[in-house]
């Protein structure tokens, strides 16, 4: 069938419907289906039902979807991700219980295949990227005493996108079916002779859009850090979080390009019958490989680079002393950013290309380890010689510590293409890379989420269930990926619905009580957000510095105000608010109240979200003139918005004066208290100052 | 002295005092985890694996396996050893290491920090660069005997092996003769595959109208499996092969078994065995009851069958998906087919 042969609903029909199966054909597999549209469904509906009864579909409007400020636009990416990751976790689960049940699961094989496809691509696309990059919109701003990032509308627009890319996954679970070709989406498993149906067109379409995205995330962010330091600020007193920021932003702005070029390659040969990576005419599946790794290499580092920063500032400030080996710590991350784009051929050491390329690649592969191996060292001897409190960052951090090393050794071992060629495709490589990306990434980012919350919200999270979910998370991350990697040892494939060998039984059963065991992570997590919410005014920290922290983000009330700083700090050391709370310069009313300028709030970024979800979601239904009026109207939004002559809004000097007033007067008010306390309701945020 | 009677009080006693040290008692339960798990019964043997191997290739890459995890702990162990060690000594309640909240650096620290890891990788680089070169799967291994040459199709889902030398071919079975090089020539006729038979050699993929190597010799008698590591669709996990390593007579015995068994390998043949199918469902079209239920025996029409596999894709014409195996179209439109078949 033609391209253009297509009515007005495309390829839609009722039998795309998720539901449609479960009707004509029961089975279990399409039950499970049905049960994970009808959640998407009741979620929608709820969702936009507790709005509208308890009225915020305008402070909604008005205080987060048009929004400007990087908090909150941060917080709505973390939102967002948190969100997908409940997702992703679940169907984790799924699999873990069919590969438990093996060899008579409940799932069919492409049913299965989906749950891998789209448990990948969500939690790299959808819950690392915008976890990392709502974080470090909520935090870098902050840590570099800046008003804002430098492209305030732009930083609107990457959200936009993104959340746009991951519903229109979420709709792939209501209307039609996702990939089944991985999250890497190899063709030519993955091209229309092979796959013809409307699967990778989802993959394609949700990865162009959210790597477009993250490259405009990418450029914000180093153009932020680069122009828009506070004064005095060089960068070597930036705090290390910012500098793994700056590493990671780079990396952003290299690594998205390549995979948005794969993605649209495999989108024109799907679309347009062009002949890129086809097994006829010439194509050739090889150089999609390169291209994928040529990103998927970096992206790791991009993700994990922050989440070190997040350890590094956890470390410090939970040992009260300074970050050790600060300098080495910079040098170990420029190094780590610059070989992270040496090494994408270890992917595939096992195309059959001269044991000299492998060599090559393999020792790059394995120089990262040096510097990885440095940071580790600066960690612990941050510690050594401090005063350490295990508060529910430091227990995340901790078990990064040991767990990460971990991931480390798997990590070498898997950098000798000897070796890879026996555990390649393995689940030994499946638990390689969640070693390194949940105590890396996800327990980095969880720290950040427990540190700097109280920053963003003005009350402390639940330290207790905090705690337990943090043990909760390392107790089922290592009950579940552990065994795989004996599995693997012993040749389990990754990606098998089922299997015969009977030796790989007991490793998938307890993997399966790991998985439960992760759940339960994620209920405390729920939790512990709900009884912090509940405790809201018992944990309220109005001073801003709950943990005696160290760098600018802590020396102005919590939550922040909108303009961040009444007067734009002076920098004179790398631990900026400690010296400053040391010499007694800290909470000083500004010399001069100033007007302060700030972008107002605009439409733009929710417009285009609306604008490219439909767009998107036209093109993988091949229905052309929505399409093609969605793309019009998204052309005509831009154009309209650039005719946006005040685009600024001037908060008043009486009105910062006012806010710092009284604050000032809060903190003369306030009793300083001591680390003992920091996890009581004493703790207003003012800290003693205990050396 | 009764000993006996003190040495449980002693213990819980210890018990105790250990509990003082640690602040944090958790961390422990939870940190002697890995070790629990890492005792799961391994008792069942599997036998598809290079920890088990049955010839020189997948051996060595074991022992390199276990080189490379014993000389990275050089650079691991100091973190599991001292991470206990810091978190007690310098834990805020009750530590009793000195506070020096503003040390920040030490030069010979620094030096040993980037050092070990640096000499550890070093020493590992060498090994790695010597191992891949010797381990080079299209480097033909030595033997006393000529190598035996096996053409391998990956189709979906199953494979097929070609003997050109000895005009025999099979599928869900590959027969090996012990001591003798094996050198393997591999090709897909389908979406890419990854050829795998750990117990004697690494993987290595297979892309439509491509080749790729590989090379290795059995020197144990005994049977394993092979199979693709891919995910190509539905077939996948049952894409498994046996591996026969037999003596030579044996062997012998085995390809005039084929020959006298086999059916003839002509196109309309192959085009049957490309279908998307899996081996069982195969066996139920094809298999004669002289065959063994699990293997397909094939003689060949076409000494050059797999070189017209691989040069199909390069004839400068489109191929329409009735015409690529795998796609699920292939088969369906037979005038068209006519003189693009192999």
């Amino acid at each position: 069938m033609n391209i253009t042969d297509y009515g007005w609903l495309g390829k839609l029909s009722w039998d795309s419907i998720v539901f449609s199966d479960l009707i004509s054909n029961f089975s279990v597999s399409a039950a499970v289906g049905s049960t994970a549209g009808a959640i998407v469904i009741f979620a929608t509906v709820a969702t936009l039902a507790l709005l509208t009864w308890f009225k915020v579909w305008g402070t909604l409007w008005s205080e987060w979807l048009t929004s400007t400020d990087h908090k909150r636009i941060g917080i709505m990416y973390i939102v967002f991700a948190l969100v997908m990751m409940t997702r992703g976790l679940l169907e984790g689960m799924v699999m873990r219980a069919q590969q438990a049940a093996a060899p008579d699961g409940f799932l069919y094989a492409d049913h299965f295949a989906q749950l891998f496809s789209t448990h990948g691509t969500i939690m790299i696309f959808f819950v690392a990227v915008p976890f990392v990059v709502g974080l470090v919109n909520l935090v870098m701003p902050l840590q570099i005493g800046a008003r804002d990032v430098a492209f305030p509308v732009l930083n609107q627009i990457s959200l936009a996108v993104t959340v746009a890319a991951g519903m229109l996954l979420m709709v792939s679970l209501v209307v039609g079916e996702f990939s089944t070709g991985g999250w890497s989406a190899y063709p030519p498993y993955t091209g229309g002779d092979f796959n013809p149906g409307v699967g990778p067109d989802y993959w394609v379409w949700a990865i162009v859009f959210s790597g477009a995205g993250t490259t405009l995330t990418g450029i914000n962010f180093t153009v932020t850090i680069l122009k828009c330091r506070a004064v005095g600020m060089n960068f070597f007193r930036m705090p290390m979080f910012c500098w793994t920021v700056l590493c990671s932003s780079i990396l952003m702005i290299f690594a998205m390009p390549p995979l948005s070029v794969a993605a649209l390659m495999l989108g024109f040969d799907r679309y347009l019958d062009f002949h890129f990576f086809t097994n006829d005419l010439g194509g050739n599946m090889m150089n999609y490989a390169n291209l994928f790794w040529l990103f998927g290499h970096p992206e790791v580092y991009l993700l994990v680079l922050p989440a070190y920063g997040v350890f590094s500032e956890v470390f410090s400030t939970y040992s009260a002393k300074r970050l050790y080996g600060y300098k080495s710590l910079v040098f170990a991350t420029m190094s780590i950013a610059v070989l992270s784009f040496t090494v994408w051929l270890h992917h595939f050491f096992t195309m059959g290309q001269s044991p000299t390329i492998n060599i090559v690649f393999g020792i790059a592969t394995m120089l990262i380890a040096v510097p990885t191996g440095v940071k580790v060292y600066d960690w612990m001897a941050t510690m050594y010689r401090g005063r350490i409190r295990f508060t529910t960052p430091m227990i995340y951090s901790i078990g990064f510590l040991i767990l990460f090393v971990i991931g480390g050794l798997s990590g070498v071992i898997l950098a000798n293409p000897t070796v890879d060629f026996q555990v390649h495709n393995t689940l030994f490589l499946v638990a390689h890379f969640h070693n390194v990306l949940i105590p890396g990434v996800l327990f980095g980012m969880l720290a950040g989420y427990n540190y700097w919350f109280p920053k963003a919200f003005g009350f402390r999270l639940d330290e207790r269930l905090g705690k337990w979910s943090a043990y909760l998370w390392i107790i089922g991350f290592m009950l579940t990926f552990f065994p795989l990697y004996g599995a693997g040892l012993l040749g389990m494939p990754r990606r098998s619905f089922s299997y015969m060998d009977l030796a790989f039984k007991p490793y998938m059963v307890v993997a399966f009580i790991g998985a439960m065991v992760v759940l339960c992570a994620l209920i405390s997590l729920v939790l512990q957000l709900l009884v912090s919410l509940r405790d809201r005014k018992k944990n309220r920290v109005p001073v801003g510095d709950p943990w005696d922290g160290r760098s600018l983000e802590w020396s102005i009330p919590a939550p922040a105000p909108s303009y961040n700083f009444a007067e734009l700090p002076r920098v004179t050391d790398r631990d900026e608010f400690t010296e400053a709370k040391e010499q007694g310069r800290a909470y000083q009313p500004p010399k001069i109240y100033r007007d302060i300028e700030i972008p107002k709030n605009n439409p733009l970024g929710f417009l285009l979200c609306v604008l490219s979800g439909i767009l998107m979601f036209a093109l993988v239904w091949y229905m052309w003139w929505l399409a093609l009026l969605s793309a019009l109207a998204i052309i005509i939004v831009v154009i309209a918005s650039t005719f946006r002559w005040d685009s600024e809004q001037i908060i008043p000097a009486s009105q910062v004066q006012q806010d710092t007033e009284r604050w000032l007067a809060l903190v003369n008010n306030t009793e300083p208290v001591g680390r003992d306390l920091e996890n009581t309701p004493q703790n207003n945020g003012y800290a003693k100052l205990e050396h | 002295m009764d000993w006996n009677t003190e040495a449980p009080v002693r213990l819980l006693q210890y018990w105790t005092r250990l509990r003082g040290y640690i602040g944090c008692r958790p961390f422990w339960l939870i940190f002697s985890l890995p070790i629990l798990i890492f005792l799961l019964p391994h008792s069942i043997h599997a036998t598809e694996t290079f920890l088990e191997p049955l010839g020189p290739v997948a051996h060595e890459q074991k022992t390199h396996f276990f080189w490379a995890t014993a000389l990275t702990m050089v650079a691991i162990l100091p973190v599991f050893a001292l991470v206990p060690v810091i978190l007690i000594k310098y834990r805020r309640k009750k530590g009793k290491g000195i506070y020096a909240p503003k040390w920040e650096s030490y030069g010979p620290l620094e030096l040993i920090m980037w050092g070990v890891p640096f000499l550890v990788i070093f020493v590992l680089s060498f090994m790695l660069w010597r191992a891949t070169s010797m381990l080079d799967p299209y480097k033909e291994i030595e033997g006393v005997v000529p190598p035996i040459q096996v053409q391998v199709v990956g189709l979906d889902w199953k494979w097929l092996f070609i003997y050109p030398e000895l005009e025999i071919a099979t599928v869900g079975e590959l027969v090996v003769p012990v001591h003798t090089p094996v050198s393997m020539i591999l090709t897909s006729d389908t979406v890419m595959q990854s050829f795998w038979i750990a117990a004697l050699a690494g993987q290595i993929y297979v892309m439509p109208g491509m080749t790729t190597k590989l090379n290795f010799i059995a020197t144990k008698h005994g049977k394993t499996q092979g199979e693709n590591t891919q995910y190509t669709g539905k077939g996948f996990t049952e894409q498994k092969f046996d591996v026969l390593i037999k003596s030579e007579e044996d062997f012998q015995a085995w390809v005039a078994q084929v020959r006298a068994n086999g059916i003839v390998l002509n196109p309309q043949t192959y085009k049957r065995l490309a279908m998307r199918s899996t081996r069982k469902e195969m066996q139920k079209q094809l298999a004669t009851p002289q065959m063994p239920s699990n293997a397909l025996y094939f003689t060949l029409s076409d000494p050059q069958l797999f070189q017209s596999i691989v040069m199909r894709y390069h004839s400068g014409k489109p191929l329409s998906m009735e015409e690529q195996p795998g796609t699920v179209k292939f088969g369906q439109g037979e005038e068209k087919t006519e003189g693009a078949q192999p």
